[in-house]
């Protein structure tokens, strides 16, 4: 909310010397986030005065219509200038800066030859003067002295504070609310706005002319003031001062009624409608909205009501949105003479269900979403109609009531108990001196103390409640520091260690992490060629862009997105991964499951919202394009190609301490004769190889990018490593080349080879392949190393584990030795 | 052949100047069979020596066995002299370009979130805290109602919520860590100390500061005798491991549906105040929901942005730079550094 300073005066009492700055402080201290400070009038200069439009004369020959316009300044001469807006007329009262005014953004006003003419100062709008955006038009001037000083007029020397205001805190909504806090905060003097001798004058009066109310949903309001008033000169202007006033606070003056409505809103933060009494039929009830199904608001929008919105209806129709809006019919018009103008306490929740189902904001909801005061439908109401008889000439007929008496809330409050949460011993004075502040009624002298809560803090209910304004009231800097120790011993488990150690692993070879969005578009995922589960996305309802609505089922899109980003951008030596969760569709979503929270929902409750969320498995990925290691005056790098992106996911595996086999894939969208599987316990983990030359076209990614991915969260949690016997009897090496079908796999031969060659086998390694052994053929050459515990092994006993390793290799895989 | 005094001395002499006046490893070679080995006249008159009497022998051994001795130092120490010229000559001539670029491989690096991620997490398990961690999208129920931030709250709107198809499962993008304080203390028992890092999701256009998936770490602390002292002691402690020593941290009493007293945390780093974080004392009304009892516990709770932290941290001028993947900007951060 915006409040202007010149008005905070009129209720607190501060110290003559504060500068804005401190007072933005003073609010900050006690939970009033200033957002911005807008000292107004701070570059303005004048002369700047009230002028009167004594003639017009068009100047038609210019690209845009421009005015040559004469003033009566109060002197002797008239003065000329030129003038390019058209909203004005002869007669007008305009300001006007002279010669030697400066402007904000400073801009010195100066006579200067324009158009042919001398323009001999300017017209201002109310942009040009600092005081609002708005420049459509200059300012005209609803009264005013001719000649006379318009800053004073128009009051604009002022600082107006930027408060953000928090959803407990309805109250702060107003100056009212606002300045007590400054004046608590600054332990001032403050005088309450609704404390002012209205009420007297304008006791409630029954008459049988006034337009009658009663509350037909009790569960809606508990208090409304319905006062009709006769004789409203609606067409007369509001006046200067509250014009400006309602402009300070960051709304837009409309029309006296409403106006003053506004008004009295921003003063006591207590929202008023005002219908057209002669457009109620009967007399007016809150009431759901039930059979009726349509009503149209003020903004002109047709809406249709749902049952249970909470309304304002006359015998026969709906006549308001409670609390959120008025109806277009029941308006205050330009013909209106009656008015009946309504207050009450709503219920947030009912009022917050109306904005909500109707995406209606507005500043009367805004502020009964977070709690007003039920005192004040009485206060505002009646000083609602003071100003409409004052401004607008009206007649006070007479008022009706509807509602229940308004509760006063005692509590009990333990100064040793609130001290013991904070951790600090408040003393019975700074307790007490803290809740008066805020406008409780305390009483009592020893550790309980009886608090009487005002009927604007509804928040106030529990010990930590009553804490919280007594902390923020004596400042958070009292407060003692302590380091607290955890009992049950820290640490990362075991999933978040190997989150830790695969992302190092990766970024100590040369691998660069990245975060991506996980938002994706379904382009990506057909073009991806994703199936069966990573087909299956989740659609977010509301997405940031409609282009990708879809949550990640994978971390290739991103991926890819990103390398190709890096690649854009010149760089073209690149290895990036990501560790993150995918989200899949994969389960049946049933309703879900909300309890009530005001206890420990049951075991069964708990199950069932732990149930109703998906899992979501957690991946690494990586991809990679160009140089690993990289070319320079050495001579050339070496790029990395399938087979290593292959290398790494395996790396990944063993580093988790599981056993693994490879087998080829054709999984989309890597290449469907270069991608390999790795499975775990006979579970695919891992995909690794090169990307489809589709893919890679398609996103204009480097040739032969490489692509791999693990499902961190799918694999099993290592045992404990058994140390194993390390032998130091020299090894014995046996060469063996064996001639395969070329779809048979080396993993396939050395699995074979590792089963026949015995227990004494250390450690098999390919180290040659051969393919231009005809066709169809491959040729496989394994080394392999045997070591006993005990002795040195002798060629023949190698050579018979040798040939045992070939049988089995021949029987399984159809190998024959080479010769 | 008698052996002869002044031939010894003579022997004697000729070895020293031939070995001082040797120039180089291969003549001092040749000093060696000629003046030191088997085949050198003190040798060859050592030879000799068994055949003399033995007042002879001895008088003779002596002599000649003093000047070999004399001859093998001068030739060692001559030697080594060589040997350091020849070394350094020869390695002289070895001499490379030291400063030339070596085999590089691609430059890794973790990015600066994980690498505060890290840095957090073991900062808080070496406080005896776990880390908790929990899904991103997750149920709405524990997003919201059991935070006190019922339906028609609101709270419930002012963060902009991702929602999840089909509409009546509830799930949600979680818009903070928070569920996961939930799902602990509907879980475990008091004492619980956790620390929640993660990724959340606000439905915030990417500009300079905002973005829509972001990271939060928040601490839970549930035990007895909880009091906002400690909690100002945790974040005093927090703030100086990560901003230094010198920094400065003040409360400023705010609004959470969830704590109550609720304050926003700043910490005055590079001469000025920033706002880092919300915390608070954990509102009795979500103890009670999750069914731990009040009357022997109490709790407090904090939340920190982690791209602000590092924006502050490390001077980082924009977000897109810590959201679109230039390696280059990962790459500035290494493997690990702070």
């Amino acid at each position: 909310m915006k409040v202007p300073l010149s008005w905070l005066n009129e209720y607190v009492k501060l110290p003559p010397k504060i500068t804005p700055d401190q007072i933005s402080q003073a609010f900050i201290n006690v939970g009033f986030e200033v957002e911005a400070i807008d000292r107004q009038g701070e570059n303005l200069k004048g002369p700047i005065m009230v002028g009167k439009v004594v003639s017009i004369e068009e100047l038609p020959e210019n690209k845009k219509p421009i005015r040559y316009v004469e003033l009566d300044l109060g002197s002797k001469q008239n003065r000329f200038v030129i003038c390019g807006a058209r909203n004005f007329k002869v007669n007008d009262l305009v300001v006007v800066a002279l010669p030697g005014a400066v402007l904000p953004g400073n801009s010195v006003i100066s006579a200067r030859q324009t158009y042919g003419k001398l323009s001999d100062g300017m017209i201002c709008s109310a942009k040009e003067l600092g005081i609002s955006d708005e420049h459509a038009g200059i300012i005209v001037l609803p009264q005013g002295r001719i000649g006379s000083d318009a800053t004073e007029l128009l009051s604009i020397s002022d600082v107006i504070f930027d408060i953000a205001i928090n959803p407990d805190r309805g109250y702060a909504m107003s100056i009212r609310g606002l300045a007590r806090e400054l004046a608590a905060s600054l332990r001032c003097k403050f005088t309450d706005p609704a404390d002012s001798n209205i009420l007297p004058k304008l006791k409630v009066l029954k008459n049988g002319k006034a337009v009658s109310v009663k509350i037909e949903d009790k569960t809606g309001a508990d208090q409304i003031y319905i006062r009709t008033i006769e004789k409203v000169n609606v067409k007369n202007p509001t006046p200067i001062w509250m014009q400006r006033r309602i402009d300070k606070c960051g709304m837009r003056p409309i029309s006296l009624a409403v106006d003053i409505t506004n008004y009295v809103m921003l003063e006591l933060g207590q929202p008023l409608h005002a219908f057209d009494a002669d457009m109620v039929m009967g007399g007016l009830r809150v009431a759901r909205a039930g059979k009726f199904s349509r009503l149209t608001t003020l903004d002109k929008v047709d809406r249709k009501l749902e049952s249970d919105n909470l309304l304002i209806c006359d015998t026969k129709s709906p006549l308001a949105l409670a609390g959120t809006m008025g109806g277009l019919a029941s308006e205050v018009t330009s013909s209106t003479t009656r008015i009946a103008l309504e207050a009450a306490h709503f219920d947030p929740i009912s009022v917050a269900k109306n904005s909500r189902s109707h995406k209606l904001s507005s500043e009367a909801s805004r502020r009964i979403e977070r709690n007003t005061d039920p005192m004040m439908a009485e206060v505002a109401s009646a000083r609602a109609v003071k100003l409409l008889v004052d401004l607008a000439g009206a007649k006070y007929v007479g008022s009706s009531v509807a509602g229940v008496p308004i509760k006063r809330r005692k509590f009990k409050v333990s100064i040793s108990k609130v001290s013991k949460f904070i951790g600090y011993g408040y003393s019975i004075k700074q307790v007490k001196e803290s809740l008066s502040l805020i406008g409780c009624k305390v009483s009592g002298g020893g550790d309980l103390i009886t608090v009487e809560v005002p009927t604007w803090r509804p928040d106030l209910n529990t010990m930590a409640d009553f804490a919280e304004e007594i902390v923020r009231l004596n400042g958070y800097q009292v407060i003692p520091s302590r380091l607290p120790i955890g009992k049950t011993g820290g640490g990362l488990n075991k999933m978040q260690q190997r989150k830790r150690q695969v992302a190092q692993l990766l970024a100590n070879q040369g691998f660069s992490e990245v975060i991506n969005y996980p938002f994706v578009s379904q382009e990506m995922v057909d073009l991806l060629g994703f199936t069966g589960d990573r087909a299956k996305s989740f659609k977010i309802a509301n997405p940031i862009s409609a282009e990708a609505p879809l949550l990640r089922t994978h971390l290739l899109p991103g991926l890819l997105t990103t390398l190709g980003r890096n690649v854009s951008r010149g760089i073209k030596d690149l290895a990036i991964f990501e560790i993150g969760s995918v989200f899949r569709n994969t389960t049946t979503l049933t309703k879900a499951v909300m309890p009530e929270t005001s206890r420990r929902p049951s075991s069964k409750s708990i199950q069932s919202i732990y149930a109703g969320v998906p899992k979501q498995m957690l991946f690494i990925g990586a991809v990679v394009a160009g140089e690993t290691l990289l070319s320079n005056w050495h001579g050339k790098g070496v790029g990395f190609i399938w087979s290593d992106a292959v290398a790494k996911a395996i790396e990944i595996v063993e580093s988790t301490g599981n056993e693994f086999e490879v087998i080829s894939s054709d999984l989309a969208p890597w290449h469907p004769g270069r991608c390999a599987e790795i499975r775990v316990a006979g579970k695919p983990i891992a995909h690794a190889g090169e990307l489809h030359p589709r893919v890679i076209s398609e996103l204009d990614l480097p040739e032969r990018t490489c692509a791999f991915a693990v499902i961190l969260s799918e694999l099993p949690t290592a045992q404990t490593t058994k140390a194993p016997a390390i032998w130091n009897q020299p090894a014995t090496v046996q060469d063996v080349a064996l001639v395969v079908k070329s779809n048979v796999t080396a993993a396939e031969v050395e699995k074979a080879l590792r089963s026949g060659a015995g227990n004494l086998l250390e450690s098999i390694l390919l180290f040659d392949r051969y393919d231009q052994i005809g066709e169809g053929k491959v040729s496989l050459a394994f080394t392999l190393s045997f070591r006993a515990s005990d002795r040195t092994l002798t060629a023949d006993e190698v050579a018979e584990y040798r040939d045992a390793a070939i049988a089995v290799a021949t029987r399984s895989c159809g190998a024959t030795l080479r010769s | 052949m008698a052996l002869d005094q002044a031939q010894i001395n003579r022997d004697l002499a000729s070895a020293l100047a031939a070995i001082a006046s040797a120039a180089n490893l291969d003549v001092m070679k040749q000093i060696k069979i000629d003046y030191v080995g088997d085949k050198s006249p003190l040798a060859k008159a050592n030879q000799l020596l068994a055949s003399l009497e033995q007042v002879q022998r001895a008088e003779f051994g002596k002599l000649i066995g003093a000047a070999r001795a004399e001859i093998n130092q001068a030739f060692e120490k001559k030697n080594i002299e060589l040997s350091a010229v020849r070394d350094s000559q020869v390695l002289l001539t070895e001499k490379v370009d030291v400063t030339l670029p070596g085999r590089r491989t691609l430059k890794g690096g973790l990015h600066p979130l994980t690498i505060l991620t890290n840095e957090i997490n073991d900062l808080f398990t070496g406080l005896g805290y776990k880390v908790a961690e929990g899904p991103e999208l997750e149920s709405e129920w524990l997003n919201f109602d059991a935070l006190n931030i019922p339906v028609d709250h609101p709270a419930r709107t002012m963060q902009d919520t991702f929602f999840v198809e089909p509409l009546d499962a509830k799930l949600v993008l979680r818009t903070h860590t928070s569920p996961v304080q939930i799902r602990t203390m509907l879980d475990e028992r008091p004492p619980i100390y956790v620390i929640c890092p993660g990724k959340t999701y606000r439905s915030d256009e990417l500009d300079a500061t905002h973005t829509p998936v972001f990271h939060q770490v928040e601490g839970l602390v549930i035990d007895e005798n909880i009091t906002m002292a400690d909690l100002k002691g945790t974040l005093d402690f927090f703030a100086k491991s990560i901003f230094g020593e010198n920094v400065k941290t003040r409360l400023r009493p705010s609004f959470f549906p969830f704590t109550e007293p609720s304050a926003e945390v700043d910490v005055f780093f590079d001469d000025r105040w920033i706002e880092w974080g919300g915390c608070g004392m954990v509102n009795e009304k979500v103890l009670v929901g999750c069914g731990i009892d009040t009357t022997k516990f109490s709790g407090f709770a904090f939340g920190m942005g982690l791209e602000r932290t590092l924006m502050v941290k490390h001077g980082i001028k924009d977000m897109h730079d810590i959201v679109e993947g230039d390696v280059r900007f990962t790459q500035s951060f290494g493997v690990g550094k702070k």
